[in-house]
Order: C-alpha cells, then sequence, then structure tokens
C-alpha cells in the first residue's frame, strides 16, 4: 500500500506540474537530463544559402532560388521502446534559415532514457492558432495571417525562371478541414536511440530539405504552381513536407 | 511562453472561497471589479466566449487599453486611432461614412462595425477571418487601407514614451520593454469591456422595476421575433452566421466568407450583425450602401435579387424573396428596434477618449 500510495503522490505531483507549468519545481522529475535539435537546411546534396545565385533545381527540372525559409516546430515527443512518451510542455520554436540561433536549441527537463522515437509538429496545433495573444516563438509576426487568424506554418519564398510571375511564395497554413496543413512527422531514428544522461547531453541533427517540399506525394511545377497562401495547394506542399522533408542526420552524443 | 504572475493572494482566495460559499447573494466586495465597465455578465446575456477569467479585468489595464485604443500613434502616420472609424456615439461604428478612411486618404473595403458585446463574439469582421478578440487589432492595424503599421513599430514608439512605460509597468510588472503580448492583453481589456446592455429593451426583458415597452414596440418585437429573429436570434441579436442576404446577383469585388473558407458555397455570405444600438449605426450591410433603417426594411421588403447563396430563411412560401412588412408592421418595428438604443453606453464617459 505504500508503495501505491508513492506512485499515486507522484502521478498526482507531476500532473499538477504539467497544469502549472510555469512553476520552476525541481523536485518532480527524478533524473533529469536535455536534448539539442540542430537543423540543417539543405536543397536536396547542397547547402541552403539565402539569395543565392545559383539556383537549385527540384525533381521534376525547375529551377529556383530561396530568399525566405522559415517554419515552426511544435509539440515535440520524445518516445521509448516500452512506449512511454516525454512531451515536452510550451512546446514551440520559429526555425529561420536566416537566424543561425534559431537553428540549434536545447530542449530542458527530459527524464533520463534510451528514446527510440522523435515526433513533432511542422506547424503549431489548432487551438495556438487561435488562442489570442502570444508570447516567445508563438508573438505575432509577418509568421501569423492577420486577416484570417493562423499561423504560417512554412513560409518558403524566391524566385524561379519558371514561374509566371519570376517570384515563388509558399506559404503552408490553415488549421480547418478541409485545408488543414498541420503535419505530425517522426523522422526515422534508424537503429541509433537518443540516450538522454543527467550530464549527458545528446544532439539531434536534423536535415530539412527544401526540394522535398515540391516533390513526393505531389509534384509542383511552378509554371502552373507559384503562390500558395493555405488552401487546397498549400495541403499540396504540407503532404509533400509529411512524406520526407525531415530527415535524422545523425544523433550525437555527448 | 508566458508565465501569468500568480495573483492569488491569500484576501483573494478568501473572498473566492465565501463567493463560492455565499452563491448568488450580492457581495460587496464585488463592487471594485464592477468600476471596469463590461466587468459582469448581464443577466440576460448567454455565457461569453471571452470571459473575464481570460484577461482579469482591472482598471489600470482597462484605462491603459482606453490609451491605446484612442492612440492615433497606431498608425503610420499618426492620423487614425482605432476610435477614428470606431466612434463611442455611433455604437463604436464609423458614423455616417459607408466606408471608412484610413492613413493617407485610403478608403478601406467595408462598413466599420460596430463595437460592442465583443466578449460574446466567436469570431469577427464582416467575414469572420480574425478568431480572437487579442489578436484582431493586428488586422486593421497592419492593413494598408487602414492603420498601415507595423506591430514593431507600434511597440517603438510605446517603448519611447516614458508614460506608457510606467503605465504597462505597472499592469504587467517587471522592467521588460513592452512586448506584442503585453500590448495586444491591454487594448482587449478595453474592447472587451464594450457591452451594451441597458437599452430599453434590456430594462423590459430583465423585468426592471417601471420597465415597460409602449403597445407599438411590444407589436414591433413581435413582429421582430416572428421574421427577423431567425438570422437576429437571442440576446444579442445576432446568431453569429454568415448569410447572403440577396443585396446583389453576384460578388466579384468581396466574396465575404468565401474569402476565408475557400468554399464556393459561402460566396456572398456576411456576418449576421447584432442590432443592438441599430438606430445609431448607420450606414447598413457590409459596405454600407442604405443609410437608413427604412431602405433596410425596403431591401428586404422588395430589394432582394436571387444568387446561388441565397438564404433559405428570406425565401417565402411561394418561392419568392424577401420579408413583406405592412405599412403597421414597419411602423411598429422601427419603434421596436429603437428600443435596443443603449444611451447609457453611447455615453459612457469611461468609454470615452479622456
Amino acid at each position: 500500500m505504500k508503495f501505491l500510495h508513492s506512485v499515486f503522490l507522484g502521478f498526482i505531483l507531476s500532473a499538477a506540474a504539467s497544469l502549472t507549468s510555469c512553476t520552476d519545481d525541481k523536485d518532480v522529475a527524478p533524473v533529469a537530463g536535455q536534448m539539442t535539435l540542430q537543423l540543417e537546411h539543405v536543397a536536396g546534396s547542397a547547402p541552403l544559402t539565402l539569395n543565392g545565385t545559383a539556383p537549385y533545381k527540384t525533381a521534376a527540372g525547375d529551377d529556383f532560388t530561396v530568399t525566405t525559409f522559415r517554419y515552426y516546430i511544435s509539440n515535440i515527443k520524445l518516445g521509448k521502446a516500452d512506449g512511454t512518451e516525454f512531451v515536452q510542455p510550451e512546446s514551440y520554436y520559429l526555425i529561420d534559415e536566416a537566424k543561425a540561433d534559431s537553428k540549434i536549441f536545447t530542449i530542458p527537463n527530459v527524464p533520463a532514457g534510451d528514446y527510440t522515437k522523435l515526433t513533432f509538429t511542422i506547424g503549431v496545433d489548432s487551438a495556438r492558432n487561435v488562442a489570442g495573444a502570444q508570447t516567445g516563438a508563438l508573438a505575432p509576426s509577418d509568421m501569423f495571417w492577420k486577416w484570417d487568424s493562423g499561423y504560417i506554418y512554412t513560409k518558403l519564398e524566391g524566385r524561379s525562371a519558371q514561374s509566371p510571375s519570376g517570384g515563388i511564395l509558399f506559404h503552408i497554413g490553415g488549421f480547418k478541414k478541409p485545408n488543414n496543413t498541420i503535419r505530425t512527422v517522426s523522422p526515422a531514428l534508424g537503429s541509433s536511440s537518443i540516450r538522454v544522461r543527467n550530464g549527458s547531453t545528446p544532439t539531434v541533427h536534423l536535415k530539412a530539405d527544401v526540394l522535398k517540399m515540391f516533390t513526393g506525394p505531389n509534384t509542383v511545377r511552378f509554371a502552373t504552381l507559384s503562390s500558395t497562401m493555405g488552401g487546397p495547394d498549400a495541403m499540396l506542399i504540407a503532404d509533400n513536407q509529411a512524406a520526407g522533408m525531415f530527415t535524422v542526420a545523425h544523433i550525437q552524443s555527448n | 511562453m508566458h508565465c501569468p504572475p500568480k495573483a492569488w493572494s491569500a484576501p483573494v482566495l478568501l473572498s473566492l472561497a465565501l463567493l463560492v460559499a455565499t452563491g448568488c447573494q450580492p457581495d460587496a466586495d464585488v463592487q471594485p471589479a464592477e468600476q471596469v465597465p463590461g466587468a459582469t455578465v448581464p443577466s440576460n446575456f448567454p455565457a461569453p466566449v471571452y470571459g473575464t477569467d481570460k484577461n482579469p479585468p482591472t482598471r489600470a489595464a482597462f484605462e491603459l487599453g482606453r490609451s491605446l485604443f484612442y492612440d492615433v500613434r497606431l498608425s503610420r502616420t499618426g492620423e487614425v486611432s482605432c476610435g477614428s472609424c470606431h466612434q463611442q456615439f455611433a455604437g463604436f461604428a464609423d458614423a455616417g461614412r459607408r466606408l471608412s478612411q484610413g492613413v493617407a486618404g485610403r478608403v478601406g473595403m467595408r462598413n466599420a462595425p460596430a463595437l460592442q458585446n465583443l466578449r460574446w463574439k466567436p469570431d469577427f469582421f464582416w467575414d469572420g477571418g480574425p478568431k480572437n478578440i487579442e489578436t484582431m487589432p493586428l488586422a486593421p492595424l497592419t492593413n494598408p487601407l487602414e492603420m498601415d503599421e507595423t506591430l514593431d513599430n507600434v511597440l517603438l514608439k510605446l517603448n519611447a514614451d516614458a508614460d506608457y512605460q510606467r503605465r504597462f509597468a505597472q499592469v504587467f510588472g517587471g522592467s521588460s520593454p513592452i512586448d506584442s503580448y503585453q500590448f495586444l492583453r491591454a487594448l482587449a481589456q478595453f474592447t472587451a469591456s464594450l457591452t451594451s446592455a441597458n437599452s430599453r429593451y434590456d430594462h423590459y426583458a430583465r423585468r426592471e422595476a417601471g420597465a415597460v415597452l409602449s403597445a407599438p414596440e411590444l407589436r414591433g418585437l413581435a413582429v421582430f421575433r416572428q421574421k427577423c429573429g431567425g438570422c437576429h436570434a437571442g440576446e444579442l441579436f445576432t446568431d453569429e452566421s454568415f448569410r447572403n442576404n440577396g443585396l446583389d446577383r453576384s460578388f466579384p469585388l468581396d466574396s465575404g466568407r468565401a474569402q476565408i473558407s475557400r468554399r464556393r458555397t459561402d460566396v456572398g455570405r456576411f456576418k449576421v450583425p447584432s442590432l443592438r444600438n441599430v438606430a445609431v449605426t448607420a450606414p447598413y450591410m457590409h459596405d454600407g450602401r442604405f443609410p437608413t433603417l427604412g431602405a433596410v426594411l425596403d431591401h428586404y421588403g422588395q430589394g432582394m435579387v436571387e444568387s446561388a447563396t441565397v438564404d433559405g430563411l428570406l425565401r417565402q412560401a411561394d418561392g419568392k424573396l424577401g420579408i413583406p412588412l405592412t405599412a403597421e408592421e414597419r411602423q411598429q418595428l422601427l419603434a421596436f428596434l429603437a428600443t435596443l438604443t443603449d444611451e447609457t453606453f453611447l455615453q459612457n464617459p469611461q468609454l470615452a477618449k479622456q
């Protein structure tokens, strides 16, 4: 009974801690470590460079350059082989190719353990799209549609000779059916695991390939589709993103 | 993410406990909160969408929001404030203007709606695009035809003002610069305070002592409930739906709700507006095309035109569009609509520019 009591008490405490995520409560997690996520942006085999002169080529053969590449990652989860999960509270990150410090961040208070699954949302969950004034990564910016409430989950802008206007402007967003572009992915970790220990912070190197936005389930040709602001066309790209834009390059244990 | 300050002091918790214990009895301790307009739910109103728990009203935050609402520095050129196009005496609509004037003489696309009872609105604008009272002001703020400003610039201007610095610090604590969260939360303290619930109709509906409507007004109420209440429903006089009320055969310039939903079935549908204070919010419709309530009733009487999405409630049994009214019903209806005017709201000095 005593054991059961302490288990129950622990449950109550952790439930309370998750309810009051603002409380700085160090007593709850037994042994907590942390994990670093580092994002590398590429166009196929080439590193992504903003405002580059040499164009990248899509799988279908269209040329393009990139001036802006930003996206949200949210609701990061780590899963163990036994099915238990660590769900990061208040898990929202705005990644911007133009800002080096946005491409690496550390997730604190991860219970020690070997994690075999990494899951995250490309975009922002529907609740936060309509939740009013937000702070941090979700503070309103040009990644928020003001006349039709909701975040722009991914923004890729640039130029293409194949585009009728010469420009490409892909704003992926929207949380309502039938144009819900929220996608949750679990890039394969292969045979490796993320080994979190107190005093040992692994780094997961994630690769985001912009070419994959235009190939996969849906082939995007800039001659016919060079601009999206949510809607059915954004769904095409969101499905492509979900199908393999993010891959785990390697996991570095420290 | 933002962590709200833990404001639960022991006296607050104690009075909360007392409040729970004493149920619905009037409590003198509630009085201070009532000093902020719109901090209580009128007894004839439904539960609000944006309850006071979402952004607990305080006197200092309300006054800060009011200053922001009336501050022309929110616009790029310093020409217009929120209050320029949302005037209190007109129910916070733009009195007499079909379309409003933004910075540099630019003219907007739609008629400025009345701002009232915003706590009860699930979404905003004629098309329901903005979904939250706190983020809604970002649209007019950044619209090139309206205030044409950036959020960053507004924050620069606010942070350069010692008075705002002091007042924001007083409300939100700390010494960090004024940020977009504080700005939007403070502004929402004012916009959420705009409760209009003291019209002659309200006094009658709440059966308050001495509250009576005249015989023609009561007959007008009956006509209203029968012929208008399907859309202008409930105590807020809107069901918050989007409907095509037969203004045009096609909607090439402004498709209304379809701009948000992208559905062809929503082309020509616009938000059913509340009719509170309707006598003072002229002109009417999303484009302000009707200058008087008489012109509105003429439209419903014989002016409606067919289109693919025209609303079924506006079709009569014989298939014709419209809401026919006898001359007498028309007079009664207009008499009733005038009872929705809330002079205490329109003249409340607390809601005016200071």
